[in-house]
């Protein structure tokens, strides 16, 4: 239930993956964590002191990293990539797609200061494209989990299963609101709140929002179902279905492109299992820009009054 | 497994012999049928699907043979993926697969009656290599050029960690070197130390559209790797005897620090003299008069599949 929601407190999804992974390589050493001079960024400073054998340094050199990556994987290690979004994917989108997907080898590509709220840094470090050119390779999994505590137990659920995966997470301090405790299951969409107007669909940064544009609705006696889709492939179907055939609508709220992104991913199982009326929360085939997150939420069109809207215009159209 | 004495030839695990016997005429003559069925087999796969690269796999023969033959110690009969305990061989410049599935069939990887399916539709034995059919003797898929040495890099920092003293060969086209993920992974084989690596670039000096020096003149290949901090060899690719010894005297260096390169000089096209000295058949196919005429220039000595 919406209420069950409440800041615990403000932080960044990057450091929830570097908790998890220094438990990961505690319990497991055949994890290795491998990065291309983002070792700070990526929070893996407490792996590195305490564990440096675990700890692969690969310079400014991205490609070579996704390669090095697949090699171990031959000798039985679990190497976990990390560098900025941009750098893990479309940088290194072919060393991808031969030396891990085609070859099927068990990399863990994470990746941070995905979306535009990275912020100051500006376009060209603010991948938008990322979901959608991981989601269309055979095998891979695609995983954008919402918060701190979340992003942790991501990073620890990616070796409960063996192959290619990717792990997206975030720059900026942001709500901590799902709990440490929380049954988390890399494929199983998490139903956050039970509605009968309309369904929203979300991941990432914008879950947190989306549960604030549903409290707004609330207040006008607008109920919205809203699902932390935060495992964009395999999708949920069966959640999808599930609350489409109930609400007969939905909005997605994504911190990527409309083209390739979640939003793409649900309409698909919509139009081929119960079409319903859908909006997109998503960035409209641009670039992002220098600013503060939230501002460029705002400019960009994925902020909570933005989601509201959406919501409004979905249930206008069933 | 190491210390299993070898059985060149008809058996299984294969483990190189001592030094001082690598000069032995018996051993060349055996290493010296091997290429000559291997290169049969090129020309025949190629012509039979009217589709491959033989050029570069010519020329690449008898390294392929020395080294699944006489110089690594691998298992061809219980292939696995991880290799522990065995050297383990990443080809780079995946479109010479006619040669390296030859070898990997005649050493015992997979039924050599398979040769006949290659590039053909529900095949194992893809264009390019992959594991993606589940195919033994492939650990990587390669066909875009340059991603094998950082997949070598990965395996043999893996086997360090797992204290696996075996040994990473490698092979890449010198073309290949113009993509620049090759010098991303030279000097972090360097910076890591990683010298239980044997890279070898087959040094024939042609690519799709010329010369390498007319297409993208690469300069002193062997200085640049040495300045990139690895250790060189040289060494004649089309001479079974030099191939030998070079790889040995490699082998040897293995071990103090630095990473080995072999600028390894080849004829694209060895073996069959319409092909060598020309670029012309890096990737098309003989027609029915051209294979008699390449046939005819090589014994078949262990039985074309």
């Amino acid at each position: 239930m919406l209420e069950d929601y409440k800041v615990i407190n403000e932080k960044d999804t990057r450091s929830g993956f570097g908790e998890g992974i220094y438990e990961l390589a505690k319990e497991n050493k055949n994890v290795i964590a491998l990065t291309a001079d983002l070792s700070g960024s990526l929070k893996l400073n407490k792996l590195m002191d305490e564990m440096p054998e675990q700890y692969v340094q690969c310079g400014i050199a991205e490609a070579n990293m996704m390669g090095v990556a697949a090699g171990m994987t031959i000798g039985g290690k679990i190497p976990f990539t990390t560098t900025f979004a941009n750098f893990a994917t479309s940088r290194v989108y072919d060393q991808i797609r031969q030396s891990i997907a085609y070859s099927g080898k068990n990399v863990k590509i994470c990746a941070s200061h995905a979306g535009l709220t990275l912020g100051e840094d500006g376009a060209t470090h603010q991948v938008l494209e990322d979901i959608g050119m991981m989601k269309m390779l055979p095998g891979m999994r695609v995983v954008v989990p919402c918060d701190f505590n979340q992003t942790k137990l991501a990073t620890k659920a990616m070796v409960s299963f063996e192959g290619p995966a990717y792990l997206r997470f975030g720059r900026p301090k942001w709500p901590n609101f799902t709990p440490e405790d929380q049954t988390f299951e890399i494929g199983k969409a998490q139903l956050m709140n039970e509605g009968t107007d309309a369904t929203l669909i979300a991941c990432g940064h914008m879950v947190w929002l989306s549960l604030e544009a549903a409290r707004e609705l609330a207040k006008e006696n607008i109920s919205v179902e809203v699902i932390n889709m935060h495992t964009i492939k395999p999708i949920d179907e069966e959640a999808i279905i599930t609350s489409i055939k109930k609400t007969n609508c939905v909005v997605t709220a994504e911190e990527h492109q409309m083209n390739g992104g979640l939003g793409e991913s649900v309409a698909q199982v919509a139009q081929r299992n119960h079409p319903v009326a859908q909006e997109f929360v998503a960035v409209q085939d641009s670039f992002g820009e220098s600013g503060k997150p939230l501002e460029l939420l705002e400019k960009y069109g994925l902020s909570t009054s933005s989601i509201v809207a959406a919501v409004k215009k979905a249930i206008s159209r069933k | 497994m190491v210390g299993i004495p070898s059985h060149l030839g008809d058996g299984i695990f294969f483990s190189p012999l001592p030094l001082g016997s690598i000069y032995n005429t018996t051993i060349m003559e055996k290493l010296q049928e091997i290429a000559s069925q291997v290169r049969r087999d090129i020309v025949r796969m190629v012509h039979g699907v009217q589709s491959g690269h033989p050029g570069g796999s010519l020329g690449c023969t008898d390294f392929l043979v020395a080294l699944y033959f006489e110089t690594m110690n691998h298992n061809a009969e219980n292939f696995t993926m991880e290799g522990h305990g065995e050297d383990v061989f990443y080809l780079s410049n995946g479109h010479i697969s006619p040669v390296f599935y030859s070898v990997l069939s005649r050493a015992g990887y997979f039924p050599i009656d398979e040769l006949s399916t290659f590039r053909k539709l529900n095949t194992r034995l893809q264009g390019h290599p992959t594991t993606h059919e589940g195919l033994p003797g492939v650990r990587i898929a390669s066909g875009s050029l340059g991603q094998g040495l950082s997949v070598a890099c990965g395996s043999a920092m893996a086997k360090k960690m797992n204290d696996d003293a075996s040994i990473v060969y490698t092979l890449h086209g010198d073309g290949e070197l113009q993509e620049g993920q090759n010098w991303e992974a030279l000097m972090f084989a360097a910076h890591h130390k990683l010298d239980n690596v044997i890279s070898t670039i087959d040094f024939n000096g042609q690519q799709i559209d010329g010369s390498t020096d007319d297409v993208m003149s690469m300069g002193d290949i062997k200085a640049k790797w040495e300045t990139f901090g690895w250790q060189m060899f040289e060494m004649n690719g089309n001479d079974m005897a030099d191939v030998v010894k070079v790889l040995g005297e490699a082998k040897a260096a293995t071990g103090n620090g630095k990473p080995i390169g072999i600028l390894m000089k080849t004829e694209m096209g060895a073996g069959v003299d319409f092909m060598e000295g020309t670029h012309k058949w890096h990737g098309i196919a003989p027609n029915d008069d051209q294979l008699a005429d390449a046939l005819g220039q090589l014994s078949e000595t262990l039985g074309d599949y």
